[in-house]
């Protein structure tokens, strides 16, 4: 983002950049930047909270008021809790248990069914968020849910799907895939009344549904895989570090 | 959160080692401009954000190509094509103005306090190391958004 805003202040626009790690505007320099304390992924601090999102976005926009620069401001306020629920008290109610236990190994075609079943169960609360957001985000690879994870499953179970993009590297299309099944998963639990904070909504997706199971089955076999695209995605973009790197629990 | 002292040993690593190998860029370009109240806004986000019936981001030479988001655009429809998977999207499942403030910045116009809102905005998908690859696409862009009589661009990481 730094150098994006040097080279468009070169080219005669003047630009203010938030900054979501200090040290890195430090060294780049920006012309205009404000650091806040919010975690990655969320910039203007706080889902569904227009007043400190505008708090946020004033703070940004008075830099164009310096006289000179570079200029790196902190912004003052942390963000309200990211793991408060996120209750909108609407009261809608649905019978979905998203905290049940999951068989934690169940063989190729269990999986699909198991799978199918579970984006079957939260299509109701997809609904209701798509209803209260005006929209989904769910929509990269073009597949609905059912038809991603049918493609997952078949991945996962070294039976390899069709790319529904032949112009397109295999690996791009698992990763959108990979994302899509997440954005509808994440949508639908954020309808949920108590909702879940982002790092419960992080260990719930890849360590409590049948989507996440996949998706690590998917990866195992994806590093090996023949197709160099494939591998890159595997190592690096399929799971998230702090899911990878989780130290095994001491009761296990 | 994003202090890199709350961070986990190996989230503090990694972000230090992206400093230590960041470029250092040379001068120090500086644009005034008129009063805020006066001045036309554009968003430049580098989450990854497209319409949905847009090109997916790509890998290689292209990873450094822009989107074009006009300003009639509903922001619940722009889905997020990010290479990275180690951020949270699940704030921006909520509420796309968390990632992409269309709707701050044009409240911000109606009470005065910006002096418009530009017709179109971009996203650019941030992975690509070292930045200094951008060059070449946000010199393109800077001369899109004088046309568009931009004087004042936010730019929103994720």
């Amino acid at each position: 983002m730094s150098a994006v805003g040097h080279y468009l202040e070169e080219g005669g626009i003047a630009t203010a950049s938030i900054s979501l790690v200090r040290e890195h505007s430090e060294v780049m320099q920006p012309p205009r930047a404000l650091w806040v304390p919010f975690m990655l992924g969320r910039p203007l601090g706080a889902p569904n909270d227009a007043a400190f999102q505008r708090q946020v976005l004033r703070a940004l926009l008075a830099l164009f008021e310096a006289e000179q620069g570079p200029v790196l401001r902190d912004f003052a306020l942390d963000a309200p809790t990211a793991d408060t629920a996120a209750d909108d008290g609407h009261g809608d109610a649905c019978p979905v248990n998203f905290a049940r236990p999951r068989q934690t190994a169940v063989p190729g075609v269990a999986l699909a069914a198991a799978l199918a079943d579970e984006i079957d169960e939260l299509r109701p609360w997809h609904d209701l968020t798509v209803r209260r957001r005006g929209g989904s985000s769910v929509g990269l690879s073009g597949l609905t849910p059912e038809q991603a994870g049918a493609f997952l499953c078949g991945f996962a179970a070294n039976q390899p799907p069709d790319n529904f993009r032949p112009e397109q590297a295999l690996g791009q299309s698992l990763k959108q895939v990979c994302d899509d099944l997440r954005a509808y998963y994440e949508e639908a639990a954020a309808a949920q009344p108590g909702g879940l904070g982002p790092a419960q909504m992080q260990d719930w997706f890849y360590l409590q549904t049948v989507a996440g199971q996949v998706l690590v089955a998917a990866r195992s076999l994806g590093l090996a895989h023949a197709d160099k695209s494939v591998r890159a995605m595997a190592e690096r973009v399929l799971i998230p570090r702090a899911i990878l790197n989780r130290k095994p629990s001491p009761q296990a | 959160m994003a202090r890199l002292a709350d961070l986990p040993e190996w989230e503090r690593e990694h972000l230090l080692h992206l400093r230590d190998q960041a470029p250092r860029l040379e001068g120090r370009p500086w644009v005034g401009g008129p009063a805020l109240s006066q001045r036309r806004v554009a968003l430049i986000s580098t989450a990854g954000l497209h319409r949905r019936d847009d090109r997916p981001f790509g890998g290689g030479a292209t990873a450094t190509e822009y989107r074009v988001i006009p300003a009639d655009t509903p922001s619940a429809s722009l889905v997020m094509g990010h290479i990275s998977v180690n951020f949270d999207r699940s704030g921006f499942r909520q509420d796309p103005n968390l990632v992409f403030p269309l709707d701050r910045l044009n409240e911000l116009a109606a009470d005065g306090s910006i002096g418009s809102v530009a017709d179109y905005h971009y996203s650019f998908m941030g992975a690509p190391f070292p930045p200094t690859q951008f060059e070449p696409k946000a010199r393109e862009l800077a001369g899109l958004l004088a046309r568009d009589q931009v004087d004042a661009a936010i730019l929103i990481p994720v």
